[in-house]
């Protein structure tokens, strides 16, 4: 599903005249419409098809309208590309600023699926203002933000614009109640293990294996047990999903043979009804009951399909492995296991060989194990250790070429420059010469020196964080997913995601006092402000005026009920996040907002996520043919995100 | 959703709803007014403009790189031009009038910008359901974005030029940062131009990825060498290879690329890249020919579906062990050939023959390929990857258990090697494994499993009676 399905499907279109639909990239015939609308991103080869097309039209002496329409804005450099191409005045162009593309009740995205590349990788900060722009609309929609903390190259930047911005034009948001208690920016180079670690929530373990897109799932033959697929919305409505899309996944079958147990009973009280009964329960639960049985069944069939394929895979011996990274323990065995794995790809490889010189195999679990799986757990290794010692580093990337192909060269490179698959360097000490070697010399030539050094420079140091945040759980017993204690249930008890520790620390914090040294580690750029535009004078005052009634939380009103308005935190994660994110910040709502007013409570967030996302990226950032999906990702709440957990179990009561 | 479905197909085909125009709001006077317009609310801005918090002045007296003198300049520029040039007006670049809506003194993107607009809707949720469609709809019908650019024509210094491109640079607008690269670019000797990008690294990464995006390879690569970045020259031009469809052309690039300058290891990848190409060209062109010739059974058999032109070098191997596996090690397609070209490791080469010799159920060769002989000439039985996971290749290709039972009994690990054996149903390696554990209580179990009357249970029964055996149960 595209961000434009979810808005204005084909009737829409209808409605509004156009007559017919293509795909960019598929020329439209000889015999189309006077009239074209091209509705794009903002993409130079976009302009160049375009280009093209009008090129064409006029050498062979047709005549047409054009109008270029781009989304969510437009960049000079494709208005160049017009100019150059020669038809710049024959087409007229129009923004269409969309930014924010509400998912779920607790969950928006901006559905920018460049991104992550063009920032983290190639360091272009062309995506910084849309993000701006969305702050600056969820701000007036939601009324001031009361207190925004960041962290994170990018999250500074797009606060400060957004700051410019929000001075520019005074805001129309201006006199609204607040809704938004918190905001919480964070990049996602912050914490790229959590985007490397296998899902294992049910939503998470979905879009790992059925890709989410735009809050929607294909579901396939073999998981609807008919010959055709189907597309599933997936968002608190399901009713089934809503209950068990944050479970680990070793719970989701107990919660669906209970509810198919519910069902059942339901289906079963109409035993003994008299006509009247009958008549109601036909009218008014029957249609209810049939779409909830409808829904069971997709997510049965979905579950064992996951099942299927995860055992395939050995899926256990996976997160074993991952486990171990995360700890720190057994580096040699899981290195070797790496080694296996992608040597094992033999046999995928072998099969797609096979699948074309005979009859595909019957078996849909014959998956096409995508080159990316060993890719990110070489990439997880990497980041918890710093880098790989360069006699692995050497000959796991050979293994990898000769498995997957030699281009992916190109990939290793990018990778590197990203700083997810590093090789450790002989010269550690180096970062305090260069920091000797920055003082010494002026601005300018640092930024030069910086750059030298930038390898080091990108240390993870995931160990030293995740010692001080304590995100490996102490294990007493077991751990019992059905009732989990902390957000580590959403990795199986292993780990706490690392983004969310740092969210929940701050707000718990009312700041970064105390963090100094996770700070440290991860490389500064944090902030906090409160106000939404902090410190500015003119609106400062203003905002002063509208607010008298309702005080800012940062201030000593704790236990001010006040308070209970600005339950609500948005985090919003900058290029991407996990599914499995979503529901550790879904846990701490839960958990938070039961106990008691006055702490900081997060009421929902979210976002998208893109653990395979971040990798299909890195994954295709050496053909720079990024087909993956959504990056920036902007989370927001409207408080709901715990309610919509209760609303099922309500249901069941009755 | 297949009501929607079957909508959208009849949609697709038809063609019966008249467009509208988007002649309504945007005809040429319009567009003259509305310059007209922006041109006078220009000057509003320019003339009470006195908050400037930039010191650096320029000859004009107004603060060099602030928005209000490149907004003056812009201005007498376009007033010229309003009665000059005619209703071009709003096309050209240099005619670009800019007009922000309140332009603070310091944010160049609102040069780039219009004023904000924002979308009417009320909430989330609204937007979630269909009444947030028909709040996005109208977008789609809006006049016109009030889009402009001021022009930069008029910064000729390189001092002003350097001014505007860190003022860029500090606005966090990529789209402004770029724009102003692409200027500098058009305006100033490369020579310059990287210098001074060279102690600007935001810039220069947007102008790199300006030019890749472009496919501006010659000046990429100019660039690259000038910042003495050699890898990446090396690797930039390494990368076109993906656009070279042509095999013989392909490989010629790669030939080419060898001397480049890569790191000692990456040189080495590329060779291989390059060699590897070349066996998959003899190697297709030998196998097309059999192929159609019709008289190697193999082919006939098992036709091939797809070409081994670039593919991997294990699928290459794979192949190989597939279609050439007896062949001399002189022939440029064996797989011997193939391992020692590529030193490929013992473990990766067994696990690849393994599996396309499984495919072929040529059980013969299996077993060659995991047989040793030693210095006495005594057989042994040996493999690199661990006898479950032959197991597992052969189990896959459904190895008869006769087969099977062999390696299965082989697995070291007596836990693993009996979950196998009883997985797989290799009753006696199940068996035997007990004898030799001396665990007579799960033997007993395990004769209820299997087939009564069977020579399985005969054996068990037969064990289980010998009194030689002494049992730990």
């Amino acid at each position: 599903m595209s961000p434009l399905d979810r808005i204005a499907n084909v009737s829409i279109l209808k409605q509004h005249d156009v007559d017919k639909l293509y795909k960019v990239e598929t020329r439209p015939g000889p015999g189309a419409s006077d009239q074209f609308c091209f509705l794009v991103r903002p993409r130079v080869r976009t302009m160049r098809f375009i280009a093209d097309i009008v090129n064409a039209d006029k050498m062979s002496g047709r005549s047409r309208k054009y109008k270029i329409i781009f989304s969510p804005q437009k960049f000079y450099a494709c208005e160049m590309v017009l100019e150059e191409e020669g038809v710049f005045g024959d087409v007229t162009c129009d923004e269409w600023s969309f930014y924010l593309l509400p998912l779920d009740e607790d969950i928006i995205s901006m559905e920018l699926p460049e991104f992550f590349r063009d920032y983290f990788l190639e360091g272009d900060h062309r995506w910084i203002n849309p993000i701006a722009r969305a702050l600056q609309l969820l701000n007036s929609l939601y009324g001031p933000f009361g207190k925004t903390y960041g962290i994170g190259r990018c999250a500074k930047m797009s606060y400060e614009l957004w700051r410019d911005l929000e001075e520019e034009n005074e805001s129309e948001g201006q006199g609204r109640k607040p809704e938004i208690g918190h905001v919480f920016l964070t990049d996602r180079d912050m914490d790229y293990v959590t985007a490397l670690c296998s899902q294992v929530v049910y939503e998470g373990i979905v879009d790992d294996t059925f890709r989410i897109k735009c809050g929607s799932v294909d579901f396939g033959p073999d998981v609807t047990s008919s010959d055709k697929s189907i597309k599933v919305l997936l968002n608190s409505q399901d009713k089934v999903f809503s209950q068990i899309r944050n479970e680990h996944f070793s719970s989701v079958f107990g919660l669906l043979s209970q509810k198919s147990r519910n069902l059942q009973a339901q289906y079963d009280r109409r035993r003994g009804m008299d006509i009247k009964q009958m008549k109601d329960f036909v009218s008014q639960e029957l249609k209810g009951l049939k779409q909830e049985h409808r829904l069971l069944s997709l997510h049965i069939g979905a579950c064992e399909f996951i099942m299927k394929k995860k055992t395939k895979q050995d899926f256990q011996e996976t997160i074993k492995a991952e486990h171990s990274l995360l700890e720190g323990f057994d580096i040699r065995e899981s290195t070797s296991f790496i080694e296996e794995h992608i040597d094992r790809q033999v046999r995928p490889w072998g099969c797609s060989l096979l699948q074309l010189t005979h009859p595909a195999p019957a078996d849909p679990c014959s998956p096409q194990v995508s080159p990316i799986e060993s890719l990110r757990l070489m990439c997880l290794l990497s980041i918890t250790e710093n880098g790989l010692i360069p006699k692995d580093y050497r000959s796991l990337k050979t293994q990898y070429l000769q498995s997957y192909g030699p281009e992916h060269l190109l990939t290793f490179h990018n990778l590197k420059r990203i700083g997810l698959l590093t090789e450790q360097s002989a010269g550690e000490t180096l970062t305090a010469v260069e920091s000797k070697v920055s003082k010494l010399v002026t601005d300018r030539a640092a930024g030069k020196i910086t750059d030298a050094f930038n390898s080091l420079a990108r240390k993870s140091n995931f160990r030293a964080i995740s010692k001080k945040l304590g995100l490996i759980p102490r294990l007493d017993g077991e751990y019992d997913l059905k009732m989990p204690r902390d957000m580590a249930y959403v990795f199986g008890g292993a780990y706490m995601p690392l983004s969310c520790k740092i969210i929940e620390q701050v707000l718990e914090r009312r700041g970064w006092q105390g963090l100094e040294e996770v700070v440290r580690l991860l490389n500064g750029n944090e902030f906090s402000a409160s106000g939404s535009a902090g410190g500015l004078g003119a609106l400062g005052l203003a905002a002063g005026t509208s607010y008298s009634a309702l005080p800012y939380p940062d201030s000593t009103v704790e236990d001010n009920p006040a308070w209970e308005s600005q339950r609500v935190v948005l985090a919003v994660f900058l290029g991407g996040c996990t599914f499995s994110e979503i529901a550790a910040l879904r846990f701490l709502g839960k958990e938070r907002g039961g106990k008691g007013k006055g702490r900081a409570q997060v009421g929902a967030r979210g976002s998208w996520r893109c653990s395979q996302a971040v990798l299909s990226n890195q994954h295709q950032l050496s053909r720079g043919e990024g087909v993956s999906r959504h990056t920036a990702i902007l989370g927001s709440g409207r408080g709901r995100g715990w309610e919509c957990q209760c609303y099922p179990t309500a249901l069941l009561g009755h | 959703m297949s009501r929607v479905r079957a909508d959208e197909e009849e949609y697709w085909h038809s063609s019966k709803f008249r467009a509208f125009t988007f002649d309504d709001e945007d005809d040429e006077l319009s567009q003259l007014k509305e310059s007209k317009r922006a041109v006078n609310s220009l000057r509003d801005i320019v003339d009470d403009d006195d908050d400037d918090d930039l010191e650096r002045v320029s000859w004009s007296g107004e603060p060099v790189g602030s928005i209000s003198w490149s907004i003056k300049e812009t201005a007498s520029g376009s007033t010229g031009s309003l009665d000059g040039r005619d209703s071009s007006l709003q096309k050209g670049p240099s005619s670009y009038a800019a007009l922000p809506k309140q332009a603070s003194s310091y944010s160049l993107s609102s040069l780039f910008k219009g004023r904000n607009k924002l979308s009417s809707f009320q909430s989330l949720s609204d937007a979630l359901t269909d009444t947030g469609i028909k709040n996005y709809a109208p977008e789609l019908r809006r006049p016109k974005a009030e889009y402009k650019i001021c022009s930069l024509e008029r910064f000729r210094s390189l001092q002003d030029k350097l001014l505007l491109l860190d003022e860029a640079v500090a606005g966090h607008d990529g789209n402004v940062i770029t724009a102003v690269l692409i200027f500098l670019k058009r305006t100033l000797r490369r020579e310059i131009l990287f210098r001074e990008l060279e102690v600007r690294q935001v810039a220069l990464c947007h102008l790199i990825h300006f030019l890749r995006e472009m496919g501006e390879q010659k000046f990429l690569l100019d660039l690259l060498r000038f910042l003495d970045r050699t890898e990446e020259v090396a690797l930039s031009q390494y990368r076109e290879h993906l656009n070279i469809q042509d095999v013989e052309k392909r490989r010629e690039f790669l030939k080419g690329c060898i001397g480049l300058p890569f790191s000692a290891e990456d040189t080495s990848h590329i060779q291989d890249h390059y060699t590897l190409l070349e066996r998959q060209i003899i190697i297709e062109a030998n196998d097309r020919h059999l192929e159609m010739a019709g008289q190697s059974e193999l082919f006939r058999k098992y036709p091939r579906k797809a070409s081994i032109l670039n593919m991997p070098l294990v699928t290459t191997l794979f192949y190989s062990c597939f279609y050439h596996y007896t062949e001399a090690e002189g022939m440029f397609s064996s797989p011997t050939n193939l391992k020692k070209t590529f030193k490929i490791p013992d473990k990766q080469y067994v696990l690849t023959a393994l599996a396309a010799r499984a495919k072929l159920r040529a059980w013969g060769d299996v077993d060659a390929l995991l047989t040793t002989k030693n210095w006495l000439g005594y057989t042994k039985k040996k493999a690199p990857i661990g006898f479950h996971r032959v197991v597992e290749i052969l189990q896959r290709n459904n190895a008869p258990v006769q087969v099977l039972q062999e390696y299965v009994r082989l697995v070291e690990d007596v836990e693993t090697r009996l979950n196998l054996a009883s997985k797989y149903k290799c009753h006696d390696v199940v068996i035997e494994t007990y004898r030799d554990l001396k665990d007579r209580v799960q033997l007993t179990a395990y004769k209820c499993k299997v087939e009564r009357g069977s020579a399985e249970e005969e054996k068990i029964q037969s064990i289980l009676s010998n009194m030689q055996i002494r049992w730990k149960n």
